[in-house]
């Protein structure tokens, strides 16, 4: 707790001793670590296999646009905005696509992106299909400086990444935590258990969608640019992040955290190689997944008997009468 | 007599394949039944059916005085019924007293210190207390089929559904399990068992229902059912006029 609380000052205090570039890529590191919590949350706990989370970032990001450059919102306010307004529409998305099952939804939720990426290439006053810039008065309401603006995208990239975590592991740690945790071990004994699978998941693909538009939000308040075909990626915002999810070990808390370390040492190494740097990559996730398919972290405990986060509820066998 | 569970005239298929046939039958508050028949009888299909983990092609099911035919899984639960299923099904990431607790909390709605408190006692009932931290996926076959049962106490049921719970025990093992259904039973839960370890069986239930190819072929006291010739032919396979 304490080495954690250290690690997050010396982080926080970055701007005064990383340069412009470190800075950029640490911030985009927070961004894919709570894109992989959130996709974890989803995927690897309420088993909802997603493979179009893309339309919630790239809603974000053309909903910060918008906001700003329409609505006269203060980025900041707009980012937020976005999240509590995607929250609102993945109700409906929900209610459609959760009549589907298994791969089918995963399909059904790529034709979803797909429809959302297409509906915002259609909208002119936002660039249509080759995108627009934020305007600079927009940019300058952040902060007047460019360090400054640099350093504040920083501080809510690793924000949000805290908070991301943060509520994810005390949601794993409430009651709906413990439902949430049956249903990804056995959906047909925790219904038996009067657990309502529908309502949970419903419930967990509301909040993650509005969290995923937030930082959707800041990755392009961070790359002041946006597109139609960057905000709705599918390799940026799903693959990478499934990767960095499989890889550090579905269904658990400590995985995402291993798996976006891994994946950016990956990609500063091998990036210059291009289209090798997605073989390796691809490659890899292919060995971990039919060798330890509950990925690095996975492998971990099962030698040690380990748990960075203390989930579980545990009896004290000192006083046998009492819950722990 | 009131009825707690009353069956009325169930279809069911799949395919070609019918698992329930016009089942009827009633069970009432408090009682023990027994549900025997061949594999692929449609025994385990019927509990699916109570639970709502099925949806019946037609007839009713009622529960407490409610129909409850259509009904989701969860809300029946709720109301009162839980069941063990044949081949366990932990949730095995999890330790065995949070699988207890979800029982507690989901099922009988206890709020937190009450959930914890009957999560433990039905530990301690079902003998699973020393083994309350161990994680689910790790328990031997006698500690899964402890677990179903533990699980499905912490709902606090009015109706307990057993599927093939004594299946794959050695001797010793059976009659500890047998002396636990007992006192629950004693304690007022009604209980319906589907076994082929018959004589486990005859130790608790009151009344004995056979079933093949989905209907209901004999349905009456214990020993009367066991000693007539239509359930020796087709459970014990023995010819009728032998």
């Amino acid at each position: 707790m304490i080495i954690a609380a250290i690690g997050v000052l010396i982080l926080a205090a970055a701007p005064w001793w990383a340069g412009r570039a470190e800075l950029r890529l640490l911030g985009e590191i927070y961004l894919y670590l709570a894109l992989a919590y959130l996709w974890n949350l989803m995927a690897g706990y309420a088993g909802l296999v997603s493979v179009g989370q893309q339309a919630y970032v790239g809603f974000g990001g053309y909903m910060l646009f918008a906001l700003t450059m329409f609505g006269g919102l203060h980025p900041i306010a707009a980012v937020l905005a976005a999240g509590v307004i995607a929250a609102l529409l993945s109700v409906p998305v929900a209610a459609l696509i959760f009549r589907l099952k298994g791969a089918y939804f995963a399909i059904g939720t790529w034709v979803t992106a797909e429809v959302f990426r297409l509906s915002f290439a259609q909208v002119s006053s936002l660039g249509g299909g080759s995108g627009s810039s934020l305007p600079v008065n927009v940019v300058k309401s952040l902060a007047a400086s460019r360090s400054g603006r640099e350093a504040l995208s920083y501080w809510l990239a690793l924000g949000s990444a805290i908070v991301v975590i943060a509520c994810v592991y005390l949601f794993l740690r409430s009651r709906r935590g413990l439902t949430l945790t049956a249903i990804r071990d056995s959906e047909v004994a925790a219904a038996g258990l009067g657990i309502n699978i529908w309502r949970t998941k419903l419930e967990v693909y509301v909040v993650t969608s509005a969290f995923t538009a937030i930082i959707g939000g800041l990755i392009f308040l961070q790359k002041l640019r946006i597109s139609p075909d960057a905000a709705f990626s599918v390799n940026d915002w799903t693959a990478f992040v499934i990767f960095i999810v499989v890889i550090g070990g579905i269904g658990t808390l400590e995985g995402p955290i291993i798996g976006t370390i891994l994946f950016f040492l990956l990609r500063e190494t091998l990036a210059d190689l291009g289209t090798v740097y997605l073989i390796v990559l691809g490659v890899l996730a292919i060995v971990i997944m039919l060798k330890a398919p509950k990925g690095v972290w996975g492998l971990i405990r099962s030698r040690f008997d380990l748990e960075l986060f203390p989930l579980s509820y545990r009896v004290k066998t000192d006083t046998p009468d009492k819950g722990a | 007599m009131s009825a707690l569970l009353s069956i009325n005239s169930l279809q069911k298929s799949f395919g070609a394949v019918v698992v329930a046939d016009a089942t009827t039958f009633e069970v009432a508050k408090g009682e023990a039944v027994g549900i025997l028949g061949p594999n692929g009888a449609g025994k385990t299909s019927l509990f699916n059916l109570i639970t709502g983990a099925l949806r019946t092609d037609g007839g009713t099911i009622g529960f407490a005085g409610r129909d409850i035919t259509n009904a989701p899984a969860a809300a029946r639960c709720k109301m009162g019924i839980a069941r063990s299923f044949q081949i366990p099904q932990p949730f095995g990431g999890m330790t065995v007293f949070e699988n207890a607790l979800v029982g507690a909390t989901q099922g009988a709605g206890l709020p937190g210190s009450r959930a914890q408190a009957h999560a433990l006692s039905v530990l301690e009932d079902t003998g699973l207390i020393d083994k309350a931290n161990m994680r689910a996926g790790a328990l031997s076959l006698l500690d899964r089929k402890r677990l179903e049962l533990a699980r499905a106490l912490a709902a606090k049921p009015q109706l307990l559904l057993l599927d093939e719970i004594a299946g794959g025990l050695t001797d010793a093992e059976c009659g500890a399990l047998i002396a636990t259904i007992q006192r629950i039973h004693a304690q007022g839960t009604t209980i319906v068992w589907i076994e082929h370890v018959v004589h486990a069986l005859l130790a608790v239930v009151e009344k004995l229902i056979v079933i093949d190819f989905g209907r209901k072929i004999a349905e009456g006291a214990p020993k009367a059912i066991m000693d007539s010739a239509e359930v020796k032919e087709i459970y014990l396979g023995i010819a009728a006029d032998a």
